[in-house]
């Protein structure tokens, strides 16, 4: 087996394999660079050696937009909304999953329709009803919604009914518990890794969310990160502002390189689910 | 006795109040769902049929099929359907291509390759970044003029003694949507690999070591055994891609300059539905409102064809 001609072909797949990976992080790394170059140094040459520019750029960046606060803004609808889609979701999923009533299997059947249904769909609908209750520019449409997540739900029903055991709330009745109390006391625990990982997943996507909430806020003070970020598409004077769009762009992408270095793990086992569970 | 019947009878409606509790447990869902998901989908649907110009602004008349009768003689609509398959088209072949080698090879029986634990942690990075953060980026590397991905090419052609046009990557018609094509597989082919690689290892390993007893070389073992067991999570990654591809929106909206010679080659269907939704200007809510309906026809026939195919050729 372990011949030279092994060896090679086998060094030769690892090096395709780290060139790969190099691809993925080339541009981060050239984003990270050039944010600490001046605009005239990046047209003229490209390195991976840092400049000396950090603090311009970022002046110039300030100039523009208020990053700091695109930042606040998207963590104040983030933040909520990961809560909601993870309380209720888990909420929900136990309640179909646990409890025989009727309609149960008419709002299962409408998640599974729902989940096939593009997101786009509703869209002009969602934006005129968020017109006629006077929720434009306000974040309620972007958080309350949460409540409602049929992807989330779908998998923690099938989740909750992998992971906890009928017998666990019989003897809690036994001893007296109400439902919610036993929700709160004895599912919630036992459901907690999936529960974790779809709100990762639910924050993340949150956090990069970007037509909706273009749609619904029209204020500058109120835009969350992405769309912060969109206003750079009306900039055109590239030439001048190249190292602090770079700049810009690195300041939106470290929050979620940061929440990816402490949960990759749940991450890539949540995407596995998904496949495996189709 | 009669005492053990009466517990029996407590209990047994005791259970059923039980099961009462699910309506509680399920309530928030279903009024929030009503009100954000379905309502919309519903009035959405209204509004179709309707020649609403700016959603409840002046009167909205009721003119049945008008709106999708002309959706389907616009050429502008075939067209940005035509951009989106395209880009669709190109980023598929190479996500799920990309995805398959790399899932063969970290599947090898022979090569036993490690590191798959930090190879998909870094493979994966680019899809968590947000389309917006994603659009700049390639935007800024991929300018024409002063962009760093020419300036690369230019002192690797310079090697070699050669010269280099600079190409407008996003610029050109003929370039801007494989070029569009191509960052949407850098940010998905990680996403697909994970998804052929939970597959892979699923499959028992009984069957490769029986192959392997039985001499069956690797192509016999791909084609007879790998192959056709990853057929359902072979749909699920490209149903769930189609369904991602024909609302294609972020990336070529922020990546395409709409004074640039492109613009009109990269412009998706969600696009032009935001054009005539959104759009201050070409607001034109009943005209947009049938694109999308006519996209959801379109998604939902595509996703019923390719269950269709994949589950005749299982049997």
């Amino acid at each position: 087996m372990n011949t030279i001609g092994y060896k090679i072909k086998k060094s030769i797949l690892y090096l395709i394999l780290i060139l790969l990976g190099l691809t993925c992080l080339l541009p981060f790394l050239l984003m990270m660079v050039n944010a600490t170059r001046s605009g005239s140094e990046i047209v003229t040459s490209f390195t991976l050696i840092p400049s000396t520019y950090l603090s311009e750029n970022w002046h110039t960046v300030s100039e523009y937009f208020n990053l700091l606060k695109g930042m606040l803004n998207s963590l104040i609808v983030a933040l909520p909304a990961t809560f909601l889609t993870a309380y209720f979701s888990a909420m929900t999923a136990y309640g179909l999953a646990m409890y025989k009533f009727k309609g149960n299997k008419l709002i299962f059947g409408t998640i599974l329709v729902f989940m096939m249904i593009p997101g786009q769909l509703g869209l002009i609908g969602f934006y005129n009803l968020c017109t006629k209750l006077h929720l434009v520019n306000s974040y309620i449409p972007l958080i309350i919604p949460a409540i409602a997540a049929p992807g989330t739900v779908f998998f923690l029903r099938q989740y909750v009914l992998s992971v906890l055991p009928p017998s666990l709330i019989e003897a809690a009745r036994i001893d007296g518990a109400g439902e919610l109390y036993s929700f709160h006391r004895i599912v919630i625990p036992v459901m907690s890794p999936g529960i974790a990982t779809m709100a990762i997943m639910a924050f993340i996507g949150s956090w990069n969310n970007y037509l909706l909430p273009m749609i619904i806020l029209n204020k500058n003070e109120k835009f969350t990160l992405p769309v912060m970020m969109a206003t750079l598409r009306a900039s055109t004077d590239i030439n001048s502002n190249q190292g602090a769009i770079y700049l810009a762009v690195a300041i939106s992408v470290i929050p979620i390189l940061l929440v990816f270095a402490f949960f990759s793990k749940y991450i890539i086992s949540s995407i596995s689910a998904g496949a495996v569970k189709e | 006795m009669g005492k053990g019947m009466g517990i029996m009878e407590t209990k047994k409606k005791k259970m059923k109040n039980y099961d009462n509790a699910g309506y509680f447990f399920v309530a928030p869902f279903v009024i929030v769902f009503l009100i954000f998901s379905v309502y919309p989908v519903v009035r959405t649907l209204y509004f179709s049929f309707t020649d609403a110009k700016i959603a409840g602004v002046g009167e909205a008349g009721w003119i049945w099929f008008e709106n999708y009768k002309r959706v389907l003689t616009d050429k502008f609509f075939w067209r940005a359907l035509g951009n989106t398959v395209r880009i669709w088209g190109v980023n598929i072949v190479l996500q799920l291509g990309l995805a398959f080698l790399l899932m063969m090879v970290f599947s090898d029986v022979k090569y036993k390759m490690k590191g798959l634990g930090i190879f998909r942690v870094i493979y994966y990075l680019p899809n968590l970044i947000a389309a917006t953060s994603v659009a700049f980026l390639f935007k800024t590397l991929l300018d024409w003029r002063y962009g760093t991905f020419n300036q690369i090419i230019y002192s690797i052609c310079q090697l070699f003694g050669k010269t280099y046009q600079p190409i407008d990557w996003l610029g050109t018609a003929a370039h801007a949507g494989v070029t569009i094509a191509v960052v949407q597989t850098w940010v998905w082919f990680g996403n697909s690999f994970i998804m052929l690689m939970a597959g892979v290892q699923g499959i028992s390993k009984d069957y490769f070591e029986a192959a392997a007893i039985d001499g069956a070389g690797r192509w016999t073992v791909f084609a007879k055994i790998t192959l056709p067991l990853l057929r359902p999570i072979l749909l699920y990654v490209a149903i769930t891609s189609l369904i991602g591809g024909l609302q294609m929106f972020d990336l070529p909206y922020l990546m395409a300059e709409k004074a640039s010679a492109s613009y009109d080659s990269v412009q998706t269907v969600v696009m032009y539905l935001y054009k005539f939704g959104f759009e201050t200007g070409t607001t034109q809510t009943g005209y947009a409102s049938a694109i999308a309906y006519i996209l959801f026809l379109i998604i939902l026939a595509v996703s019923v064809v390719q269950f269709k195919l994949f589950n005749r050729k299982e049997g």
